[in-house]
């Protein structure tokens, strides 16, 4: 990844140059509560990532957190430290539960440079990282932790210390991996959810068919429906939605979709004689239904924890219009009773020629849409939306997203000042907006009105503070004319 | 069986007449639907009954020898007797005019009258065994004129009022039927057509029967019925009835074929567009629907009965029945006695027990005999008083012992609507027709009549859904009903009220489904409108983001802004609402003085300042000068500004 990064760099200078992007240095879990007393602090720790570290060092860095918290919390009862910068790394601490504290470290970016008599010289970056990105991303490890495992002290009440070590160690070890410090950005501290622009006939369509299908499936509790990674429709609340929407689009669906661009067909549907064709399958799940002993194992997941607390398993099923099509739809589905095979080939039978037939009425609507904002040549801006109160999110900067990074077309600067303007909106409720002139002919655009928030990255050869005004009036008046947003 | 299951009953107030006997004849007529008792050939006395008239009209006339045929001309004008073969007497029956009887000979030689038919309150036909005589009565000169006949050979005829419409019988096997058609002074012709008759044992003559035919309208369309005792093809046992639709233009076509799956004797009636076909020897009758749907072989649709046979409901005959009735408990009617004659549509006759009833279809039976709610609601749909009935289905498909299957429920929806849908398009191309051509109002352009099938929204509302939202059902199910009902809705392009929006929001709320309702005003499910976006103002205090959504909703309403202006100053955010009003141009026609109050209640100096030099502003651009009219009550503002400010802040006047 690092050489990529450099390699990238160009100009005779670049080559003298090697960047390293942040990375997670040690990533911990520990309850002070667990260790009071002297010499019993190993008991403290819950989790500690990476495991080789010796016990005294361990103990040694829980034992900083611990002070800086304690601290830092007789000038601040209520909000105590949230980070602490240093000139090689940054600490972030995350207190999800009472006494629970979540703390990960985070190595800032290095540049090293060729002195001139040869030897290298390394530079750390003490201002790249945003505090508020990695404070969100800390926190949604906690959230996706819970998702699929309850919260800490279930565990604890389920099985003690013991239980919950145990659960920690098989979710992080995995789970840390998948982290990707480089390429987080704005996004992850909103946490958003991408929704499928639709009309009210083919929604209420969709409406129908949940309503339905859950209907004659009871053991289903809850129904998401999703488009091309897209959401159209959560039965769960907006918290549970939001995590659950991040786990399927950015780790269960890319992981099912690589395996199919590679241009492998997964034989997963043999012929069922008298069943409608249809490429419907599931994501978690059996593989084969026609297999009596395929496995019927879903992901248990856990919602509403806050209130009734209720444990559930995962189906998603997904179908295509054409095998390996890039349009799909995805119904997600949580049943409160274990899912049998024979509720499966139910599931499947319902569930399969509707969504098909639905995917079909949801293609059209998208190249209706497609035609009509194609029709318009390419826009010389980007831009970011979100609204706190849905948590609805639309980026124009960001690529398709991979299981392992997600692409920005604009310069990691650029990223950096959307993530500073986004600080400074936090800091006052008013309606803001500030316009910053980045370098060469970028302009910055941020506006907040009310709980949204737009971000407009401009590009125009010698534009001036009120052409710049004018553009993004413009566009707010194109894209954003249905809703209340002040200019 | 039970008290529910019949779905046929005779009328409760029946026509009461003397009985027909010896010296009492007992005559009826299908163009009045009345019933002339006559007693020793008027001499004693004749009595006519209709069915709406509770009075009825008695008279004696001479008596001239033995009455073939009685009937009133249309409102009852003037009189026509038929006492020989050869002629009819006539009767005036009008005030001033004489009321000496005259007589009318049919023209053609050697002809006998096989009876005849009034088609107007002064026109008739005779009908003899050589063709048709149309006469104009001249009451007022006591003679008849002929306008028309037409010569042919007949066997018998068939008359049928409500389309005026006379069916004439002609060659020797008496099948091929030739239709006249009389309206206002003229008679038509229309083509003949021939009725199949089935294959019968060589040693009898085949023959059609008039016994076997009866005429009727039914969904507006004019059809022959003709009841074919065994069915031409082998394979198929049991009688049928088939359907010639007699056309006001072009030829008869043979459309629909009833099947009896039995066997013997029939009688016909039409109820509410339903073809009714008893059998006596069962004692039971069925009902068919022509527009159900059917088996289309390419020409003909085959019906089966819509529901299994069931007999009349029994009949008691009431207490303070004719003065021959002695007995004080109510005795039991014979039905299906084989003293019963039919007529069309709807009129059963006994002539010994000296009733006539009309037939009727009861519509709550059906409701549990048909167990496909789908069909239940084709059926429904088309008969006359269905309203209450297709109510009470939809609230008992919706309730916890009966509930029905969400595809159920969104099928009927669906039917509903699609009636509804027709009577809103029909209302309004005649209210683009009526626009577009007042002066020259055609006689074609006729107001929609509103059936009681058109069952709208605020009927669903009232009727089933209120009540149905306070029940305690599960709220899943409740709200996709309300759903279904919504999507039907606009599948059919009909624009839903707010009133179904507010229930479903209603329903939200109650059970904390924010988020859904979210979601579901996200994708425009609920339609904007202002009392809805007040609704979700009221709804904040609950739900923080329905503050947003329904400001949202106040902007795509665009005729709302002095709404946004309020919610926003009532928030105390002055300047947002300053900037709004300045966004759509509307500045200048804004009252100082609301927005100054405003800026002082958010006790900010500098947001006071900010607004109190825009209007300062305002008023030199307007008028040449910062200061505000006394007509704008801004003083306590500017004494307020001075006092903070100081007397120099204020805005000076630019002079060049």
């Amino acid at each position: 990844m690092a050489a990529a990064a450099a390699g990238a760099g160009s100009g005779p200078w670049a080559a003298q140059e090697k960047q390293f992007p942040p990375a997670l240095l040690s990533f911990f879990i520990y309850n002070p509560r667990f260790g009071p007393r002297e010499g019993q602090e190993e008991n403290k720790i819950l989790f500690y990532h990476p495991n080789e570290v010796e016990k005294n060092e361990k103990i040694r860095n829980v034992g900083l957190c611990e002070a800086i918290v304690q601290f830092t919390r007789t000038f601040s009862p209520s909000k105590p430290a949230k980070s602490l910068h240093t000139q090689k790394n940054r600490q972030f601490f995350n207190e999800p539960e009472e006494n629970f504290w979540m703390v990960m470290v985070v190595r800032n970016p290095i540049i090293e440079k060729q002195s001139k008599d040869g030897k290298p010289v390394i530079e750390y970056q003490e201002e790249e990282l945003l505090d508020k990105v990695y404070s969100s991303v800390l926190r949604q490890c906690y959230s996706m932790y819970k998702l699929f495992n309850g919260t800490f002290l279930k565990a604890m009440e389920d099985g003690g210390v013991k239980l919950l070590k145990e659960r920690l160690e098989k979710f992080f070890h995995r789970y840390l991996q998948t982290l990707h410090l480089q390429s987080c950005d704005l996004l992850d501290i909103f946490g958003g959810i991408s929704f499928f622009p639709l009309d009210k006939m083919t929604y209420l369509k969709i409406q129908s068919f949940i309503n339905r299908m859950e209907e004659s499936l009871n053991i289903v509790k809850y129904t998401a429906f999703l488009y091309n990674d897209q959401l159209i429709w959560s039965g769960l609340e907006q918290d549970d939605m939001r995590i659950l929407y991040k786990y399927l689009t950015t780790s269960l669906f890319p992981r099912h979709i690589e395996p199919e661009l590679a241009g492998r067909d997964s034989p997963i549907r043999a012929e069922m004689p008298g069943n409608l064709q249809h490429y419907g399958r599931f994501l978690t799940g059996p593989l084969n239904l026609n297999d009596p002993d395929a496995k019927c194992r879903f992901p248990k997941i856990f919602v509403n924890t806050d209130d009734t607390y209720e444990e559930l398993h995962l189906i998603v099923y997904k179908t295509e219009l054409r095998p390996s099509s890039y349009t799909q739809s995805e119904a997600s589905i949580s049943a409160s009773v274990h899912p049998t095979l024979d509720f499966c080939r139910r599931l499947d039978s319902i569930v399969g020629p509707q969504l098909t037939v639905l995917a079909s009425d949801i293609c059209e609507q998208f190249n209706i849409n497609k035609r009509m904002s194609g029709s318009e040549k390419e826009p010389q801006f980007k831009f970011i939306y979100f609204n706190h109160m849905n948590l609805a999110e639309k980026s124009t900067v960001h690529m398709r997203k991979t299981p392992s990074v997600s692409l920005t077309s604009v310069h990691p600067d650029l990223m950096k000042i959307l993530g500073d303007i986004n600080s400074d909106f936090t800091r006052v409720d008013e309606d803001e907006e500030i316009i910053v002139k980045a370098m060469s002919d970028y302009w910055v655009v941020g506006k907040k009105s009310d709980r949204r928030e737009l971000y407009v990255i401009l590009n125009q050869k010698n534009a001036n503070l009120i052409e710049v005004n004018e553009e993004v009036k413009k566009l707010c008046a194109t894209q954003f004319n249905n809703i209340f947003f002040l200019d | 069986m039970g008290e529910e299951d019949y779905y046929l009953e005779l009328c409760e107030r029946p026509v009461q007449f003397e009985k027909a006997n010896p010296v009492n004849c007992v005559f009826f007529d299908e163009a009045n639907k009345q019933v002339f008792a006559v007693r020793s050939g008027g001499a004693t006395g004749v009595v006519v009954k209709g069915p709406d008239d509770r009075n009825p009209i008695s008279f004696r006339m001479d008596d001239k020898g033995e009455v073939k045929c009685i009937k009133f001309s249309l409102e009852n004008k003037i009189l026509a007797v038929q006492r020989t073969s050869k002629t009819v007497d006539f009767c005036n029956f009008i005030p001033d005019n004489s009321q000496l009887e005259y007589t009318q000979e049919c023209k053609t030689k050697n002809a006998n009258i096989l009876g005849f038919c009034w088609t107007s309150s002064t026109e008739i036909v005779f009908i003899t065994d050589q063709g048709i005589e149309f006469y104009q009565v001249l009451p007022e000169k006591r003679s008849l004129k002929l306008l028309k006949s037409h010569n042919l050979n007949v066997n018998w005829y068939m008359y049928c009022p409500e389309s005026a419409v006379i069916l004439l019988s002609t060659t020797v096997l008496e099948n091929v039927l030739q239709p006249f058609h009389f309206r206002a002074g003229t008679m038509s012709k229309l083509p003949k057509f021939e009725i199949e008759l089935p294959a019968a044992p060589k040693s009898t003559k085949p023959s059609l029967s008039e016994r076997d035919i009866a005429m009727a309208t039914i969904y507006g369309q004019l059809y022959v019925l003709f009841l074919r005792h065994h069915s031409r093809t082998s394979n198929s046992t049991g009688a049928e009835v088939v359907l010639y639709h007699l056309p006001r233009e072009g030829a008869c076509k043979k459309m629909h074929i009833l099947k009896l799956n039995r066997t013997g004797k029939f009688a016909l009636n039409v109820v509410d567009n339903l073809v009714v076909v008893h059998h006596q020897d069962t004692e039971t009758s069925v009902i068919f629907d022509i527009k159900l749907r059917g088996e289309f072989d390419g020409s003909v649709t085959f019906h089966h009965p819509v529901l299994p046979a069931r007999s009349i409901q029994p009949y008691q005959i009431p207490i303070t029945g004719p003065a021959a009735v002695t007995s004080q408990s109510p005795v039991p009617c014979k039905l299906y006695s084989s003293s019963w004659i039919v007529f069309q549509p709807d009129i059963i006759i006994s002539a010994s027990q000296g009733y006539l009833w009309n037939l009727q279809v009861k519509l709550e039976p059906i409701v549990n005999l048909l167990p496909d709610k789908g069909r239940l609601m084709d059926f429904l749909l088309q008969r006359k008083e269905c309203k209450m009935v297709i109510l009470s289905v939809c609230s008992q498909m919706l309730s916890e012992s009966d509930r029905a299957s969400l595809p159920v429920i969104a099928t009927v929806f669906d039917k509903l609507n699609h009636e509804y849908k027709k009577y809103l398009d029909a209302e309004q191309s005649y209210a683009m027709a009526v626009e577009a051509g007042q002066s020259r109002s055609s006689p074609l352009l006729k107001r929609p009549v509103r059936t009681q099938a058109v069952l709208d929204q605020s009927d669903v509302y009232t009727h089933v859904l209120s009540a149905f939202v306070e029940k305690k059902m599960p709220h899943k199910f409740v709200i996709a009903v309300l759903m279904e009902y919504i999507r039907s809705l606009n599948q059919f392009q009909i624009a839903v009220q707010h009133y179904l929006h507010e229930l479903v929001i209603k329903t939200l709320v109650q059970h904390n489904l924010f988020y859904m309702l979210h979601q579901f005003l996200q994708y425009h499910v609920l339609s904007d409108s202002k009392p809805l976006a007040c609704l979700l103002l009221s709804l904040e205090s609950f739900y923080p983001p329905a503050h947003q959504l329904s400001l949202d909703m106040l902007k795509r309403l665009s005729t709302a802004n002095d709404e946004i202006v309020e919610v926003l100053l009532s928030k105390h955010q002055v300047l947002a609402a300053l900037r709004f009003i300045r966004g759509i141009g509307g500045h200048d026609n804004i009252s100082a003085r609301k927005f100054l109050d405003a800026a002082k209640q958010t006790e900010d100096n500098m947001l006071f300042y900010t607004i109190f030099r825009f209007f300062e502003q305002r008023n030199q651009r307007l008028r040449g000068s910062p200061n505000f009219t006394p007509g704008e009550h801004c003083e306590e503002h500017v004494a307020f500004f001075k006092q903070i400010f100081g007397d120099q802040a204020l805005m000076r006047p630019t002079t060049f």
